[in-house]
C-alpha cells in the first residue's frame, strides 16, 4: 500500500454531534488506496503545531476518491480542523497502519464494535464486509452516525445513561439481547477494548481490535505509540509493537491491554 | 558549486544529516524520499542488547516544540547489524551509528561490533535526558565525559562524534572535556529536558513525567550553543535542533556548523531533509556562493 502526502482539497463538512465533526475530503491516490480501518494524518496549517493529528477514515468513496473523517474536536489542532470549509485545503499523509482483516470475517457471524469516537471506522469496514454483521455500538449519551450505521448492517445500540437502546456498554448488549459471532472487529477506548478482548477470548472466537496512542511520526519511526505485545516482536525485539505501523489493528490475543 | 563538507575524514555529498531518534535506520522514510539525497543517515541510538524504552504515553505537543521520552528503544546491535545496516547500505549516503548504553562497558561493546561493519561514523550519545542510566549522566560532567570519551576512541575503528548535552551551565566546557579524550567531532544540541502537564487531568502528560524538548521552539540556544562551541574548540561540529528550513541549516553552518541533522522536522514533512539538502543548494546559487565550507562559521 503506497504511502502519499499532499494537500487536500476539503468537499464538505458538517457537526453532527457535540464536538463531533464529518469532513468529506478530495483525497486522490490516498482514498485509492485506503482500506477500512486505516488511517490518515492530517498536518495543522499553523507550523507551531508540530505533529500530524492521526484521524482513523470512516468512509471511502472511491469514485469521487474521496475520504470521510468523523472525528471529535480534542484539542487546538482538531479545532483548527472543524473550521475549514468546502475549499479549503489541508496536508495529508496516508493511508497508513494495517485496516481489518475482512477475508478473516466474511461469510461469518461477525460482531462490528464501537465505543464513542472508536465508532466511525466501524461503518466503512461494515459497508465492505459480505457477512453476518451486527453493528454494536456504544454512545455515552448523545448519538451519531446512527443513519449511516444502520444501512450497513443490523445495528444495536447502547447508551450509558440509558437515553436510547441498552442502558450500559456495547458487551451489555450482547449478554442481554443474547448475540454470538464467530468473528470481532471493536475500536474504541481501552477499558472496552480491554473488556471485548477477554469476551472474545471467554468464547473463544478470535477478535481484532483498533488501538490508539499518541503518534509523532505516524509512519513507524519513532517509536512513541507503542502498545506492549506478548510476544517478543520480531522488529523492536522487545515487547513492543508500533501501533502506528505495525497496527492500529492488532489481533487482541497478541497485545496486552 | 561545492556542497560536500568533510567530517573527521569522512566526505559528505552535502551537509544535511538526520537527527538520531527521529529516522530509525531510514527503512520508514524511504518510502516518501531517496535517502541518497542526504549527507548521511544518522541511525536511532543502538546498545548491546535490546531496549525496551519507557512507558507511553512517550510524546506531547508543545507550542512550537514537541516532548518526547521514548527512552532508548532499540533492537540492540545484532539485529541491527543484520538488518538495518546492509539496508542503509544500498543507498549512497554516508552511515552514522548513534550508540547509547548504561555503562561504559556498554558503549565500548557496541563500538568494537561495529568495527567490522560498513559504518562511516560513530555517534556517541551522552546526551540522553530520558534513560535512567548513563546517557545524559555522561554527558553533564566533564571528566566522565573525557573518561568515556577517551575508553571509546581506544576501541573505536570509525571517527567519533560526542553528542552534547544543553543541560549544562557551560557547554564549551564539556566540548573541551570530550576535545581532550579525542573526540574527532561533536554534535550539539540534544534536546532540553522539560514537563507539560495535563491540567484537566491533573497527570504529567508524559508517563516518565520529563522529556526531551525539540523542535523550533529550541533552535535559537541550539544556534547560540554551535556558535559558542565553534569559538571553544577546534572539532568540526555537527548542528542541530528545531531546523525545518533551509534558512535555518544555514543559521547553524554560519554559527559554526560544518554539517546540520534534521530531526522533528521528519515527523512534520517525512522529506524535510532532501527539501534542506536542495534549499542550501539554491541559497548558494542565489547567494554566488561556490563553496559551502566559505559559509561555516561566517557569520560576521
Amino acid at each position: 500500500m503506497k504511502k502519499t502526502k499532499r494537500l487536500c482539497t476539503i468537499l464538505s463538512q458538517e457537526q453532527i454531534g457535540t464536538g463531533i465533526f464529518s469532513m468529506w475530503l478530495e483525497a486522490g491516490e490516498i482514498a485509492a488506496e485506503a482500506a477500512p480501518g486505516q488511517f490518515v494524518s492530517l498536518y495543522s496549517a499553523d507550523e507551531s503545531r508540530l505533529l500530524p493529528r492521526p484521524i482513523s477514515i470512516c468512509e471511502i468513496d472511491g469514485e469521487r476518491k474521496a475520504l470521510r473523517l468523523v472525528y471529535r474536536v480534542a484539542g487546538k489542532g482538531t479545532r483548527e480542523f472543524s473550521g475549514l470549509q468546502a475549499g479549503n485545503t489541508i496536508q495529508v499523509l496516508g493511508p497508513l497502519g494495517n485496516g481489518f482483516p475482512l477475508q478473516e470475517a466474511e461469510g461469518k457471524r461477525v460482531f462490528l464494535m464501537g465505543g464513542g469516537i472508536g465508532i466511525p471506522p466501524m461503518l466503512e469496514t461494515a459497508k465492505r464486509l459480505s457477512a453476518d454483521k451486527k453493528l454494536i455500538v456504544g454512545y455515552r449519551d448523545e448519538r451519531f452516525l446512527e443513519a449511516e450505521l444502520s444501512h450497513a448492517g443490523e445495528l444495536h445500540v447502547a447508551t450509558e445513561d440509558g437515553s436510547f437502546g441498552v442502558k450500559g456498554n456495547v458487551l451489555d448488549v450482547i449478554r442481554q439481547e443474547g448475540l454470538s459471532a464467530d468473528v470481532i472487529f471493536a475500536c474504541g477506548p481501552t477499558p472496552m477494548l480491554r473488556a471485548i478482548k477477554a469476551y472474545a477470548q471467554e468464547q473463544g472466537i478470535p477478535c481484532w481490535i483498533s488501538m490508539e496512542e499518541r503518534m509523532a511520526c505516524g509512519i513507524g519511526a519513532c517509536l512513541a505509540c507503542v502498545c506492549q505485545s506478548k510476544e517478543v516482536d520480531s522488529h523492536s525485539q522487545v515487547h513492543n509493537k508500533r501501533i502506528c505501523k505495525d497496527g492500529p489493528v492488532f489481533l487482541a490475543s497478541e497485545v496486552e491491554l | 558549486m561545492n556542497t560536500k563538507v568533510e567530517i573527521a575524514g569522512v566526505e559528505l555529498k552535502n551537509p544535511v544529516m538526520t537527527a538520531s531518534g527521529t529516522f530509525g535506520s531510514g527503512a520508514e522514510y524511504s518510502e516518501f524520499m531517496d535517502l541518497s539525497l542526504l549527507g548521511a543517515v544518522v541511525t536511532k541510538g543502538v546498545a548491546n542488547v535490546p531496549w525496551p524504552g519507557n512507558s507511553t504515553p512517550r510524546i506531547a505537543e508543545t507550542c512550537g516544540g514537541m516532548l518526547n521520552a521514548i527512552g532508548l528503544q532499540n533492537p540492540g546491535m545484532e539485529v541491527f547489524c543484520r538488518r538495518d545496516i546492509p539496508f542503509l547500505k544500498q543507498y549512497d549516503t554516508k552511515i552514522v551509528v548513534n550508540v547509547c548504553g548504561k555503562t561504559p562497558e556498554d558503549y565500548c561493546q557496541v563500538v568494537e561490533r561495529l568495527a567490522q561493519e560498513p559504518v562511516d561514523l560513530l555517534e556517541i550519545n551522552i546526551s540522553c535526558p530520558n534513560v535512567k542510566e548513563g546517557g545524559i549522566a555522561f554527558g553533564q560532567n566533564p571528566k566522565s565525559a573525557e573518561a568515556i570519551t577517551a575508553a571509546v576512541k581506544r576501541v573505536a575503528r570509525q571517527p567519533v562524534i560526542m553528542k552534547l548535552s544543553p543541560n549544562v551551565t557551560d557547554i564549551t566546557e564539556m566540548a573541551r572535556a570530550v576535545e581532550a579524550g579525542g573526540a574527532d567531532a561533536v554534535s550539539l544540541i540534544n534536546t532540553i529536558t522539560g514537563m507539560k502537564i495535563d491540567v484537566n487531568r491533573r497527570t504529567f502528560a508524559l508517563a516518565n513525567r520529563t522529556g526531551g524538548l525539540s523542535g523550533p521552539a529550541i533552535k535559537p540556544v541550539a544556534v547560540r550553543m554551535v556558535y559558542q562551541v565553534a569559538n571553544a574548540v577546534k572539532l568540526p561540529i555537527i548542528g542541530m535542533g528545531g531546523i525545518a528550513t533551509a534558512e535555518d541549516a544555514l543559521e547553524f553552518i554560519l554559527a559554526g556548523a560544518t554539517a546540520v541533522s534534521v530531526g522533528t522536522a521528519n515527523f512534520r514533512n517525512p522529506c524535510a531533509g532532501a527539501e534542506i539538502a536542495a534549499g542550501i543548494e539554491a541559497y548558494m546559487k542565489e547567494q554566488k556562493v561556490e563553496d559551502i565550507r566559505e559559509l561555516i562559521g561566517a557569520v560576521k
